[in-house]
């Protein structure tokens, strides 16, 4: 399926859930915040989030900064 | 009387704040912090690079920091206040340093859209130390908006020149009163005294403690300056004069002076 991920069109196996997205990326749940289509979506509830074609998925991480 | 730093409901001791960016090595930012005993520790928000996602700058923060994360990157109140709540929904707290910087040559902050970004993050329950370019009257609209502290640069963000803003940072002291901290530009712990000699609540330091040769002496000399700096405000209290003012007494040793 293609989504749209951190601005750019990504073709990636087929996940019903947002916790199926994280899980494929093999990204580790306490160390991201994840937006699904510009809200934020608390890792609680990924599981209930699911995912449709063009969708807009944005995963950020603490990095070092000023 | 004990001398402490309130921000929000927060007592700080520790007046030098450490910026994360830059370092070399990660686990250097353990060593600086704790070499410094720093208490507020600036962290930034990226995309996740699925192959460097496993590095995170937190697990080198001890628990004990508070974490202040910063909106750089973005260019407008907007993208600034999205910044914050994502890093609300992080869950390490809710200090956010806001940086809205649409000028990639100086990296000066706006300091208007800082203010829409204060004004939206206050109500929504974020304690907010927005970094500004020093204006009194910008100051005070941003005390007005609920901000915990004002951070005005010294000299655009990672050059090193020192507190070329002095003059404007002592007028933010002397008329602001809420906390006024320097951020960005300062390059010697000379400098960090000086803003805490005029009355300045805290430094922030980043480039020049994470680009020295070595880092962790370096935050210990940041942090002994702060502190220097600080005791002379609170103590010394000189006056500076146009003539010499002898130290010695002037009775004369071979004669009298007339």
């Amino acid at each position: 399926m293609i989504l749209r991920i951190n601005g750019e069109e990504k073709d990636v196996v087929k996940c019903d859930t947002l916790l199926e997205l994280i899980n494929t990326k093999r990204l580790k749940a306490e160390r991201i915040v994840v937006e699904h289509n510009h809200k934020i979506v608390l890792k609680e509830h990924w599981h209930e989030v699911s995912l449709n074609e063009k969708d807009n998925i944005e995963i950020v991480s603490f990095v070092g900064g000023g | 009387m004990e001398d402490i730093l309130k921000i929000a409901d927060k007592i700080i001791h520790n007046r030098l704040l450490i910026g994360t960016g830059k370092f070399p090595d990660k686990s250097l930012v353990r060593k600086v912090l704790e070499a410094s005993q720093a208490e507020i520790v600036t962290v930034a928000l990226r995309r996740v690079d699925a192959d460097s996602a496993d590095e995170n700058i937190l697990d080198y923060i001890p628990e004990s920091c508070i974490v202040m994360i910063n909106t750089s990157g973005a260019r407008d109140a907007d993208e600034a206040i999205r910044i914050a709540r994502l890093g609300q929904a992080f869950g390490c707290g809710n200090w956010i340093k806001i940086e809205v910087i649409s000028d990639n040559k100086y990296l000066l902050p706006d300091n208007t859209e800082t203010l829409k970004a204060t004004e939206v993050l206050v109500k929504e329950g974020f304690t907010v130390l927005p970094y500004m370019s020093p204006d009194l009257s910008m100051a005070k609209r941003l005390v007005d908006a609920g901000a915990g502290a004002v951070m005005p640069l010294g000299s655009p963000i990672g050059s090193n020149r020192g507190l070329k803003t002095e003059e404007l940072v002592r007028i933010m002291v002397s008329e602001i009163e809420i906390p006024v901290i320097v951020d960005a530009g300062i390059g010697w712990p000379s400098e960090a005294a000086a803003c805490m000699e005029l009355g300045c609540a805290a430094v922030l330091v980043n480039t020049a403690i994470a680009t020295a040769d070595d880092p962790v002496a370096t935050a210990e000399a940041f942090s002994l300056a702060v502190r220097a700096g600080r005791t002379a405000y609170l103590n010394s209290g000189i006056a500076v004069n146009e003539s010499a003012n002898s130290s010695s007494p002037l009775t004369g040793f071979l004669r009298n002076i007339k």
